[in-house]
């Protein structure tokens, strides 16, 4: 599958099938602080992710001193 | 994963409530606790004039949809900061989105209405770049919202923001700011009143919102605000929360419910507060913050030939839902 991650934009190539979860753990994310979308389709925790699939890494933490 | 209402396939799964949703019953439960948030803390009602403040970001795009969609009267304001590509993108974001649903967006530009941008205005301040940008935005809403004749001002702060600015002033002591933490702030000497709705929703909802909604906000985070405290806040907090789901929720509600009134002056809020003798807003005595911010960075007071305004577009006003 195809990973795309942000700040820094960068992809990746992992083979699948993979959860979301063990993919949020191989990259060292917090689950509270991204959304995983795939092929344009929010998916949950417990979602498999094929070899195929597209991945977006979408992070949802913003914020100056607001 | 299935939804907990009609146990379809689940597209979200939020901890903190032991809950998966589906498409429509995670926007209805968006919905529903932003209806909560109003209610609980007496925001606004059905007739009020509504300002968005728009940045063209997850949050305050949510607000607005929600608000639209809830047959509100809610015009956004966009404040163009001078942070290059990012806000030109912004700006794109939030003109977009009004235009999508025949809105009305009303516009500052700081470079080209002020004569400064955030950059250059943080320098010149020797203050933070995101301290600059508050207080340039916090005078610019609270004006346009006065001066508009809006009934509330409407931020898209949410629970993650609240419970991290609580975190930080809990941190720090710093109790004067304490007394006036809350989603709802009257108006008072020439400020607005200022609200919160998105307060019982944290930010992994209004980005999922904005998804299912198909909303295209900008999802870069403002190249000045890296490294900031806020953020770093956030971090510990979601770090608890990851072992501890409900954590944020619990610090936050536990505050208002528990101790922000230890905290609350009995001063009367607009006690000594007397107008800028520059630009008329609400201030300590002689000139204000951001007029003073103004004069350091050789900027100047709109001049209002200058100032485009968009035509008003005629709300397409839906039917309210019942709920």
């Amino acid at each position: 599958m195809i990973v795309r991650l942000r700040n820094p934009s960068r992809e990746l190539t992992l083979d699948g099938p993979m959860s979301v979860a063990r993919l949020m753990n191989r990259l060292e994310l917090n689950r509270e602080s991204v959304l995983i979308v795939r092929n344009d389709t929010l998916v949950p925790g417990d979602a498999v992710l094929a070899d195929s699939d597209v991945v977006e890494v979408r992070p949802v933490i913003s914020g100056g001193a607001r | 994963m299935k939804c907990r209402v009609c146990r379809g396939e689940a597209v979200i799964d939020l901890r903190r409530h032991n809950a998966n949703f589906c498409t429509e019953h995670f926007l209805r439960f968006c919905r529903d606790q932003v209806q909560r948030a109003v209610e609980e803390f007496e925001m606004y009602s059905a007739g009020d004039r509504v300002l968005v403040a728009v940045s063209g970001g997850k949050d305050s795009l949510a607000l607005w949809d929600m608000l639209l969609e809830a047959g509100m009267n809610a015009d956004g304001f966009y404040v163009g900061l001078g942070i290059g590509d990012y806000s030109d993108t912004s700006g794109d974001h939030a003109r977009a989105f009004a235009r999508d649903r025949g809105a009305t967006l009303i516009e500052i530009d700081l470079p080209a209405d002020y004569g400064y941008d955030i950059p250059t205005g943080a320098r010149a301040a020797r203050r933070v770049p995101c301290s600059a940008c508050g207080l340039s935005k916090r005078h610019l809403f609270d004006h346009a919202a006065v001066e508009g004749g809006y009934d509330v001002l409407a931020t898209g702060h949410n629970l993650d923001d609240e419970a991290a600015v609580l975190f930080g002033n809990v941190l720090h002591w710093h109790t004067e700011y304490l007394g006036r933490q809350l989603p709802v702030l009257p108006a008072r000497a020439g400020f607005p009143k200022k609200v919160k709705p998105l307060v019982r929703l944290g930010e992994r909802e209004t980005a999922a919102y904005c998804i299912l909604r198909g909303i295209d906000y900008l999802v870069d985070e403002c190249p000045m605000a890296a490294g900031n405290k806020h953020l770093g806040y956030k971090d510990a907090l979601n770090q608890i929360e990851l072992n501890i789901p409900g954590a944020k929720a619990d610090f936050y509600f536990g505050f208002l419910r528990k101790a922000a009134a230890h905290f609350a002056t009995s001063d009367d809020p607009g006690a000594g507060l007397v107008p800028c003798e520059r630009c008329g807003a609400p201030c300590g005595g002689g000139v204000c913050s951001f007029c003073r911010l103004l004069d350091r960075v050789g900027g100047h007071q709109p001049d209002p030939r200058e100032q485009v305004r968009p035509e008003p577009v005629e709300l397409r006003v839906r039917a309210r839902r019942a709920r």
